[in-house]
């Protein structure tokens, strides 16, 4: 079966995120930027399942600028077999995101989409939810666990209260989350073979996708600043305080 | 404007998020409780929903396929009953999150994420890059579907209402998935996302024996919730639901104590809404310095022990 893995570009996790001062958005001009966190366990997962035997086929798709097709390669050095970007200037919301996968799932037809649960910048857990809707089909979101039988997915999911495991009818949409794997580095000879993997560049029209955005960001703006704290310097004085705040036993 | 909120329950009870739902939901208009769920659970929440003061009505399809909260079923009766509504509000739970997104996607609308706060009838702020910036959004979709961040907003009183109930019917299981169990991690503690009292313990805990030893007497004493950093459960020091941060559960409780956690970026975002921050760390420069109210610095093997006995 073939797995279609959806991958974002994004400021990588380890940099700390500036407003503009001009409240506008995110300083995002030369900063490093990487593939989501949640996205590489999706193809980790994907790649997995391929070398199970249980897929024959990965295409990796990204919706974004063309730098994003760095993220593409990534994903293809570590296993993905193709990549199709679809090449975009402004941000595309889910709803937009969510449209053009759904149109590229109609050609592709993959049994299993994986995908991140959410991306580490608009932090809005939709997209995957989203694709099931639109395309009608079963959602596996918050995979810690993830297992092909015939024709059905069982995933296990991360829930509030525990671990809960439902059983989907394929094609269905599996979102990841941290838990799922350890995502594999790609190795020097594999990131040399991954720039002739084939990588096929589209435009949000191919699709006819309309990618107007539906809410507008009116200011971005740094969090409130917690005022400065004090150090105390023995365990009485932290029961001192403790008992200041109405917390004992 | 007419909102229709989800309402999560459990054994018959009513879920605090969803009482800070219907606080949000008061916010923008007239209030609508949705309770869907299989038999008589879902009858005694349905009354207790009936209770919260605020809520004007209360919806109840009472069905086996909404027994368990599957998103294929639930959207599929959410999605016809929007059209007597202009908004849907979720809490952003586990549950929330799986479905509001699939209900938004089949009426062609964008969802607004985990609000922090109503400005404006169609005007809201939310959180991204991990908590360290906050956005004002407006939406120009026709109708709303947003999932509200539980600690953002107070909790609906559980009584002062007396909401008519209405038992609706819908379409039912949709075929396509099925639950098969779930593994709890049942425990007598206050929930992690509601306790006044959070104790959370990080890697520095050295095994999962370390942390019941010292992190589980502290808690009792103070009636606290138990947390984690993401270090901690991927250590397997503690299961994952009780990992606080970016991708775990976000709390906002009156005392927050951090043990043995050094602050990353992604621990902060789930919990430095917290109203008194207190790290005890042997690392002075740990950046949960930056935000704890107070910090203690030292070995957290004779700290935490000392502590409590001490309280």
């Amino acid at each position: 079966m073939k797995i279609l893995v959806p991958v974002k570009r994004v400021l990588d996790y380890n940099v700390r995120p500036r407003v503009k001062p001009d409240g506008s958005g995110v300083d995002l001009a030369n900063v490093k930027m990487s593939m989501n966190p949640f996205d590489e366990i999706a193809v980790e997962e994907a790649i997995r399942l391929k070398e199970k035997g249980v897929a024959d086929e990965i295409v990796a798709v990204s919706i974004g600028p063309a730098k994003a097709q760095e993220t593409l390669r990534t994903a293809l050095a570590m296993g993905a077999d193709r990549a199709i970007l679809v090449e975009i200037d402004q941000d595309v919301e889910p709803l937009g995101v969510a449209k053009i996968l759904k149109a590229i799932a109609d050609e592709e037809q993959p049994a299993l989409i994986v995908m991140g649960k959410q991306a580490i910048d608009d932090d809005a857990n939709q997209t995957g939810q989203m694709l099931a809707a639109l395309l009608d089909r079963p959602q596996g979101t918050f995979a810690s666990a993830v297992t092909v039988e015939d024709d059905q997915v069982s995933v296990t999911r991360e829930v509030d209260g525990g671990l809960e495991t439902v059983r989907l009818s394929l094609p269905a949409i599996v979102t990841t989350d941290l838990r799922l794997n350890e995502p594999r580095y790609a190795s020097l000879p594999n990131i040399m073979k991954a720039k002739k993997k084939p990588l096929e560049t589209k435009s949000p029209a191919d699709y006819a996708v309309d990618v107007v955005p539906r809410l507008k960001t009116l200011s971005v703006t740094e969090p409130p600043v917690r005022q400065a704290g004090v150090k105390v310097g023995s365990v009485d004085e932290l029961v001192a305080k403790l008992k200041d705040l109405g917390v004992t036993a | 404007m007419n909102t229709l909120i989800l309402i999560e329950h459990e054994d018959g009870t009513v879920k605090d998020a969803s009482l800070a739902t219907v606080t949000a939901a008061a916010k923008l208009g007239s209030v609508h409780a949705l309770v869907a769920g299989e038999g008589e659970a879902a009858r005694t929440a349905a009354e207790a929903a009936a209770k919260i003061e605020g809520v004007q009505k209360v919806l109840l399809a009472s069905d086996a396929a909404y027994g368990q909260n599957l998103a294929e079923n639930l959207a599929a009766l959410i999605v016809p009953l929007m059209d007597g509504y202009e908004a849907l509000l979720c809490a952003a739970t586990s549950t929330g999150k799986n479905i509001a997104p699939r209900v938004a996607a089949k009426l062609d609308v964008m969802q607004v994420s985990d609000i922090l706060s109503v400005e404006g009838e169609r005007t809201f702020t939310r959180p991204i890059y991990a908590g360290n910036a906050i956005a004002t959004v407006e939406s120009s979709d026709a109708k709303l579907v947003i999932t509200v961040r539980g600690t953002a907003f107070a909790k609906a009183s559980r009584e002062g209402g007396s909401a008519p109930v209405e038992e609706i019917s819908g379409p039912g299981d949709q075929g396509v998935s099925q639950f098969v169990s779930l593994e709890g991690s049942k425990s007598e503690r206050p929930e992690l996302t509601s306790a006044r009292i959070v104790v959370s313990g990080g890697r520095a805990l050295k095994d999962a024996e370390t942390f019941q030893q010292l992190i589980t007497p502290l808690a009792d004493k103070l009636g606290a919730a138990i947390g984690a950093s993401r270090a901690a459960v991927d250590a397997g020091y503690i299961p994952n639901d009780f990992q606080v941060g970016q991708t775990g559960k976000i709390v906002a409780p009156e005392v927050y104590l951090a043990i043995g956690i050094s602050g990353a970026i992604q621990h902060l975002a789930g919990m430095k809404d917290s109203k008194t921050i207190i790290a005890i760390n042997k690392d002075p420069d740990a950046p949960i310095f930056q935000v704890a109210d107070i910090g203690l610095v030292g070995d957290l093997f004779q700290i935490v022990p000392e502590l409590t006995e001490k309280l």
